[in-house]
């Protein structure tokens, strides 16, 4: 049983949603993040960006697979989890997922598919067999590489982009919704709730594409572009500012209100999430990445590029771990405080095995980068030997890194 | 959105239109089968087939009950309450709800000037025993609290496939069979009078025992409890004394400032208690 201070009410004492809800947000966080990396390339033409535009395409696609199985993991009854397909409940918040959800698969997959189709076509060709069945089902038996088609894939890849970066947003900003709109619950219930969910979704995703671009590129035996890491910086540290402005926002709010919840939500903050809030939100996650960062973005032209891609992964590394804790701090955070408004439970542990635990996180953690190398086997990421690819990628002997 | 009651309501089959007639037919065959040993049991077969037929698929609350008729509301009066937790125990054993969950629970407040102490201890199910305070107290009271069937409940509104529902005749019940557990209903209550049962893993809540409400019977609290603090009765009835407390007396609600418009309407009830 779990250690009460003050008086919560009887039934409020059991966290219900569990570290699979905590997975949740984090794993929709990075499809969103990743797109906006994307977009970045296919809808603003920022050219910095081409290296990593289609490993961001990819990332999306791996997470958003694996995005539905958080939820299907902790729902009581998963068995009957069409029925928010079937018959949802249009007063719902919940209800809006089944929709989102499928019609954002629906515009990544035509995206994967205008974005590679050239690829698919050449492999539908040049292979035999079981394989040359296989892409050719994935061709959808257009065969068409002439100059206007290619021209005609570009055009549907940015106009899909360009529909699917609004998708991208919503489909987190709903996830923040769903917390944001709780009115029953303090430390949830705020209108900046889906924006700061956004907002920490770019965050993730662009720090996880910094983190893997490079790695990706050093397993490869290719350059890392120097412009890129940098440019990926700026991003990376611009959307940080606004998530943490906007975290600390809502707190600092809530104090000088002086508001109702304030009393319970103070003794939340310093207590329970001492540790995930203070310590990993805002010091280790928020203020060291934001200050490294901060280094990488205004002293770039003084940087050796090894340390400016140190200084990246490093910063990427932490907020990566700063997204996690915000979204652990959201998510167990609003179900330590009762809505008596005159107690906390104890600090929630989760399971290590079964179907919530510790391993089942990692493993949801684990999925989406054997996917992603799934994906790159059928679908190479770096095409090398694409037009594209030969013009931006040049190879570089192992363990150098060629400075742009 | 408003549904036919399922799961907990209809648990219990309901007693069709002329049940007492039906009973003590029943009885007379059992009767007549022990007397004639067995002679009967052909006619009695033939007697059962028959009665059976007659009532197939019968509405929720049995013939007798029309819920265009009902409109119900609850009254707690907490200057009455004792503390004594027979209404937690006779909710728990009524509606069989798991260890360590409630669907009605009694609230203990001691105030003073220097301070305030609010316990409830297995919701109230066993008492209350004596508790020291840092402070000296100049008032104490209890007050019971269970799901408010609110008429712009949160819970409803979130539930992604409505399982969660309101009925015609106002209270909110959970349909156990679509319910998928997510979890949702429990986060937006603000009441905290909802819960996830750690053996059917879905939601479950107060359904004010409509399946003894729709027999004419009380909630099984407000049976049980020895000081009529628990009062229930039919807003549509302009005799009926609950209606006629919330029409002349001065009562109050839970959070009303979260504009869920409960039903379950307070008296007595201290600035302390949220």
């Amino acid at each position: 049983m779990p250690e009460i201070t003050g008086y919560a009410f009887p039934n409020d004492i059991h966290v219900h949603w569990s570290l699979m809800i905590v997975m949740y947000p984090y794993i929709t966080g990075f499809v969103a993040g990743a797109f906006i990396v994307s977009a970045l390339f296919h809808v603003f033409g920022r050219e910095e960006f081409r290296p990593v535009a289609r490993l961001a395409m990819a990332t999306s696609f791996c997470f958003m697979a694996v995005a539905t199985l958080p939820l299907n993991l902790h729902l009581g009854h998963a068995e009957r989890s069409w029925l928010v397909m079937v018959t949802p409940n249009l007063s719902s918040a919940m209800a809006g997922f089944g929709m989102l959800y499928s019609g954002y698969l629906l515009i990544l997959a035509l995206e994967v598919w205008f974005v590679w189709r050239q690829e698919i076509i050449r492999y539908a060709r040049q292979s035999r067999g079981w394989k040359r069945t296989f892409y050719a089902a994935l061709a959808l038996g257009t065969y068409d590489s002439s100059p206007e088609a290619v021209a005609v894939d570009h055009r549907a890849a940015t106009i899909l982009a360009a529909i699917g970066l609004p998708g991208a947003c919503m489909l987190h900003g709903y996830v923040g919704f769903i917390f944001g709109a709780i009115k029953a619950n303090p430390w949830w219930s705020t209108p900046l709730m889906p924006v700061i969910f956004l907002l920490s979704a770019a965050v993730s995703g662009i720090a996880l594409l910094t983190i893997l671009y490079q790695v990706v590129a050093k397993l490869n035996r290719r350059v890392i572009e120097g412009r890129t890491v940098a440019a990926l910086a700026r991003w990376l540290w611009f959307f940080l500012i606004l998530t943490i402005t906007l975290e600390l926002l809502e707190i600092v709010m809530l104090a000088y209100e002086k508001s109702e919840s304030w009393h319970i939500i103070s003794q939340l903050l310093t207590t329970r999430l001492e540790f995930s809030f203070i310590t990993m939100q805002m010091v280790v996650g928020g203020l060291i990445p934001l200050i490294l960062l901060g280094i990488v973005v205004l002293m770039d032209k003084y940087l050796h590029d090894r340390i400016r891609n140190t200084l990246c992964i490093a910063s990427s590394i932490l907020l990566l771990i700063q997204v996690f804790s915000m979204r652990w701090n959201i998510v167990i955070g609003g179900q330590l405080l009762s809505k008596s408004m005159r107690g906390l439970r104890s600090t929630y542990s989760p399971e290590v095995f079964g179907r919530e635990g510790v391993l089942m996180a990692m493993v949801l953690m684990v999925l989406p980068f054997v996917l992603l190398w799934l994906f790159n086997r059928v679908l190479p990421i770096f095409g090398d030997d694409t037009p594209e690819a030969e013009a931006h990628h040049h190879r570089a002997p192992p363990g150098t890194e060629v400075p742009t | 959105m408003d549904h036919a009651p399922c799961t907990q309501a209809s648990t219990a089959p309901p007693p069709p239109r002329d049940a007492p007639a039906d009973a003590a037919r029943r009885e007379f065959l059992g009767t007549a089968f022990k007397v004639s040993g067995g002679a009967v049991v052909m006619l009695a077969g033939l007697e059962a087939g028959a009665i059976s037929e007659t009532h197939h698929a019968p509405p929720p609350g049995g013939d007798a009950y029309n819920w265009e008729e009902h409109r119900w509301a609850y009254v707690i009066d907490t200057s009455k309450c004792i503390g004594c937790g027979s209404c937690v125990r006779a909710c728990k054993q009524e509606n069989d709800v798991p260890d360590g969950f409630v669907r009605t629970w009694v609230e203990r407040y001691i105030v003073g000037p220097g301070g305030s102490y609010v316990d409830s201890p297995k919701g109230g199910l066993e008492g209350f025993p004596p508790v020291p305070t840092s402070f000296t107290p100049t008032k104490a009271f209890f007050v019971p609290k269970m799901c408010n069937h609110c008429k712009e409940t949160p819970c409803v509104q979130v539930c992604p496939v409505g399982a969660s529902y309101r009925t015609k005749d106002g209270v909110v019940m959970v349909d156990g069979s679509s319910c998928i557990g997510c979890g949702y209903c429990v986060q937006a209550c603000p009441y905290g009078s909802r819960f996830l049962n750690p053996a059917t893993h879905t939601a479950e809540k107060c359904t004010w025992c409509y399946h003894r409400i729709t027999k004419g019977l009380k909630p099984a609290c407000v049976e049980v409890c020895p000081t009529s603090t628990r009062a229930f009765g039919n807003m549509l009835r302009e005799d009926d004394p609950v209606r006629q407390t919330i029409d002349h007396e001065r009562v109050s609600i839970l959070q009303g400032h979260l504009l869920t418009q409960p039903q379950c309407f307070y008296l007595h009830l201290d600035m302390e208690v949220r």
